[in-house]
C-alpha cells in the first residue's frame, strides 16, 4: 500500500491530571473508511480534536501526505483538506441548507456589488443543490430553515457541507447516533459515495455492526493508545470488542 | 428573510400526474407564510387597525396631517429599532438606547456652543458630536458582550444607567436648548409635504434592511444569533461582529439623538426612558425573535407603526390615549406567543 494520507504518532495529552492520550497512533489510507472505536473515555474524541486542530497535543507528530504538519488551528486543518462534523452538527438552525453549506465562505457577488459586501444567494443556491444532489441528498426544500428539517436531513446537511470543502479527509464524530434506522442508512450511503468521489472518511461510532457495514478498516482506542488496527473483512465482532475491552492484548499497537 | 424569487434553473418539471401530490406543500408553505414569515400577518394586523380608526373617523383620521405626525412620531423609534433589529437578532439586547439617545443630544448641544454660532455648520459638528458619542457607547456595550463576555441584558442597563446619569452631569439636570438651525431642520419638509426626519428614518430603514437581508454583515448577523459557537467554528470573526453590531445601535441611538434636538428643540432629557421598551416591542411585534437568529427590517417598520398608529388613532377618535398602552401590551403578548408558537413547531416538524 502507498503512504498513507494520515499518520499519527505518539501523541500525547493530558487535562490537569487526567491523561486523554498516551503515546496514541493512528492511521488513514487514501481513498479508505476507516472507524475509530473505543470504550467511552479511550481519548477518540481527543484524537480527532488533536487532528481537527481544535486542542494541541503535548507531544507526538502528525504527519499529513508525507510531511510532518503542526495543525495548530482549525484554520490550519481546513488548509490541509480536513473538515470535521462535530457532534453537535455546528448548524445555524435559522438559516437554509444552502447558507449553512456555506457558512463563513458565502460567495460574493461579482464586481461592485460583491465588494460591498453583497452576497451571490443566487449561485449559493445553484451550488448547493448540485452538491446535495451528488451526495444523494434529499432536501425538499432549499429556502427552509434546517432546523424544520428531520434529524437525518440536518445530519446529511453537515456532511455535505464538511464533505463539500474538505479535498482529502472528513472526520465524523458519531453521526448517526441521533437518527433512526432508515436514516442512519441514508447517512452510511452518503459515507460510502464519499470515500468513492475519493476522500479518505474517519467514522467516530459506538454503533459496531454500523461500523462493520461501512468501514474498510478498524483502529482501536484502548485508555489513550491504539491497541489494534484491523482490516473490517478479516475480523470478528469479538475481536474488536476484545481488544475494546483488553481481554484480547494485540502486537501491532506501536 | 427568504428571498422571493425562486431560482430560475432546474429544467426538470413535475410531471403533469404529480401536480395533484405538490397541493400539500403548497399549503404548508401558506401556512408557513402566515405563522413563519409573520410579516404578512402583522401587516394584516396594521391594516386593520387603520381601517378601524378609518372607519371610526375617517374625516380626522385618514388625512396628510395625521399621516404625517404618525410618520415624524414613529421616525426617531424608528431609527433605534433598526439598530434594535441587528442587536437582537444576534440575540442580544440594548436597553441603553435612551440613554445614549440623551446622552447624545446634550453632548451634541455642548459642542454646538463650543463651535460657537448658527447655521449648518455648527448643526454638523452637533451631529457628528451625537454620533460620535452614540458610537462610543454601542461599541462599550459591545467590547462588554463580546470580549468580557457579559450578559448584554445587564451590560446595556449598566451603561443605561451611565450614559443617563452622566447626561444630568453635563447639564446639571436642567434641559438644554441646540441653536436653531437644528430646530428649523426639524420641522423642515422636503417639497413642503415630506418632513427631513421621515425622510431620514426611511432610509436608515432602507439601507439596514438591504444590509441584513442581502450582505455578509447581515449574514453573519443571523448566524450569530443562531448558533455562536458554529458561526465562530465556521471562522466568522463573531466578536468582532458583536461589537460592530451593537457600535451600529449606538450609532443610530446616536443619530435619533440629534433627531430628537431637531425636533424638539431641546435635550428632553426627562422624555425618552420608554423608548427603550418601546423599541424593542415593536422590533418584537415585527417578528423579530428574542432568541435570536430571526427578523426583518420589514417587519420592525410595521411592528414599531402599530403603536404609532394605535397611539395616534386613539387621541384622533378622542377615546382616552391610555388605551394605546394597554393595545401594545396586548399586541406584544401576542407577537412573543406567535414567535413561541413558531419555534415549537419547528422542533417538532409536522
Amino acid at each position: 500500500m502507498s503512504a498513507p494520507l494520515l499518520e499519527v504518532r505518539g501523541i500525547e495529552k493530558r487535562y490537569d491530571s487526567v491523561v486523554a492520550l498516551r503515546g496514541a497512533s493512528f492511521t488513514v489510507h487514501e481513498r479508505e473508511v476507516v472507524a475509530l472505536v473505543g470504550d467511552n473515555g479511550a481519548g477518540k474524541s481527543t484524537l480527532i480534536k488533536a487532528i481537527a486542530g481544535t486542542i494541541q497535543p503535548d507531544a507526538g507528530e502528525i504527519w499529513f501526505d508525507g510531511r510532518l504538519c503542526s495543525i495548530d488551528s482549525p484554520r490550519a486543518a481546513r488548509e490541509l483538506g480536513i473538515e470535521v462534523v462535530h457532534q453537535d452538527l455546528a448548524l445555524a438552525p435559522d438559516l437554509d441548507p444552502a447558507s449553512n453549506l456555506y457558512l463563513g465562505r458565502e460567495l460574493a457577488r461579482p464586481g461592485l456589488l460583491g465588494r460591498l459586501g453583497f452576497l451571490d444567494t443566487r449561485e449559493m443556491e445553484a451550488q448547493s443543490t448540485y452538491v446535495f444532489k451528488d451526495l444523494g441528498v434529499k432536501i425538499q426544500n432549499l429556502k427552509t430553515p434546517v432546523a424544520t428539517l428531520s434529524g437525518g436531513q440536518q445530519q446529511a446537511t453537515a456532511v455535505a457541507r464538511a464533505v463539500n470543502w474538505a479535498g482529502r479527509l472528513v472526520l465524523l464524530d458519531e453521526p448517526t447516533a441521533a437518527l433512526g434506522v432508515e436514516q442512519t442508512g441514508n447517512v452510511l450511503d452518503l459515507i460510502r459515495r464519499v470515500r468513492d468521489n475519493g476522500l479518505s472518511v474517519v467514522l467516530i461510532s459506538h454503533n459496531l455492526p454500523e461500523v462493520f457495514e461501512v468501514s474498510d478498516r478498524i483502529e482501536v482506542l484502548r485508555m489513550g493508545q491504539r491497541v489494534a488496527r484491523f482490516a473490517t473483512k478479516q475480523c470478528s465482532l469479538e475481536d474488536v470488542v476484545g481488544a475494546m475491552t483488553g481481554a484480547l492484548v494485540h502486537h501491532d499497537a506501536s | 428573510m427568504t428571498q422571493a424569487s425562486a431560482p430560475p434553473q432546474e429544467p426538470e418539471r413535475i410531471p403533469a400526474a404529480a401536480v395533484g401530490a405538490d397541493r400539500a406543500p403548497v399549503w404548508s408553505s401558506l401556512q408557513r407564510r402566515l405563522l413563519g414569515g409573520s410579516n404578512a400577518s402583522i401587516l394584516l394586523i396594521l391594516l386593520a387597525i387603520v381601517a378601524v380608526f378609518a372607519a371610526l373617523d375617517s374625516s380626522a383620521f385618514v388625512t396628510v396631517t395625521n399621516v404625517r405626525n404618525i410618520a415624524v412620531d414613529v421616525s426617531i423609534l424608528l431609527v433605534m429599532a433598526v439598530g434594535a433589529t441587528f442587536v437582537i437578532i444576534t440575540s442580544g439586547i440594548d436597553l441603553s438606547i435612551g440613554a445614549v439617545l440623551v446622552f447624545s443630544g446634550v453632548v451634541a448641544v455642548r459642542a454646538m456652543e463650543a463651535v460657537g454660532g448658527d447655521g449648518t455648520g455648527v448643526a454638523l459638528a452637533g451631529l457628528a458630536a451625537a454620533l460620535a458619542s452614540g458610537i462610543a457607547w454601542g461599541v462599550l456595550n459591545g467590547l462588554l458582550v463580546a470580549k468580557a463576555r457579559l450578559n448584554p441584558l445587564i451590560v446595556t442597563l449598566g451603561t443605561l444607567g451611565m450614559a443617563f446619569g452622566l447626561a444630568q452631569l453635563i447639564t446639571t439636570g436642567i434641559d438644554l436648548s441646540p441653536p436653531e438651525s437644528v430646530g428649523e431642520f426639524g420641522i423642515g419638509r422636503i417639497g413642503g409635504e415630506v418632513p427631513y426626519l421621515v425622510v431620514i428614518a426611511a432610509a436608515v430603514a432602507l439601507l439596514g434592511g438591504i444590509v441584513l437581508a442581502k450582505t455578509r454583515f447581515g449574514r453573519y448577523t443571523y448566524a450569530a444569533g443562531s448558533n455562536f459557537e458554529a458561526a465562530r467554528r465556521a471562522g466568522i470573526a463573531v466578536d468582532q461582529h458583536l461589537i460592530k453590531v451593537y457600535g451600529i445601535a449606538g450609532f443610530l441611538a446616536g443619530l435619533g439623538g440629534f433627531l430628537a434636538l431637531a425636533r424638539f428643540s431641546s435635550t428632553t432629557i426627562a422624555g425618552h426612558s420608554n423608548d427603550n421598551l418601546q423599541v424593542i416591542a415593536g422590533v418584537v411585534i415585527g417578528g423579530t425573535s428574542l432568541f435570536g437568529g430571526v427578523g426583518t427590517i420589514v417587519g420592525t417598520t410595521i411592528g414599531i407603526l402599530i403603536p404609532g398608529v394605535l397611539q395616534n388613532g386613539f387621541v384622533v377618535v378622542g377615546t382616552q390615549p391610555f388605551w394605546q398602552e394597554v393595545a401594545v401590551g396586548a399586541v406584544l403578548i401576542v407577537a412573543v406567543y406567535l414567535d413561541q408558537m413558531r419555534r415549537r413547531r419547528r422542533y417538532n416538524p409536522r
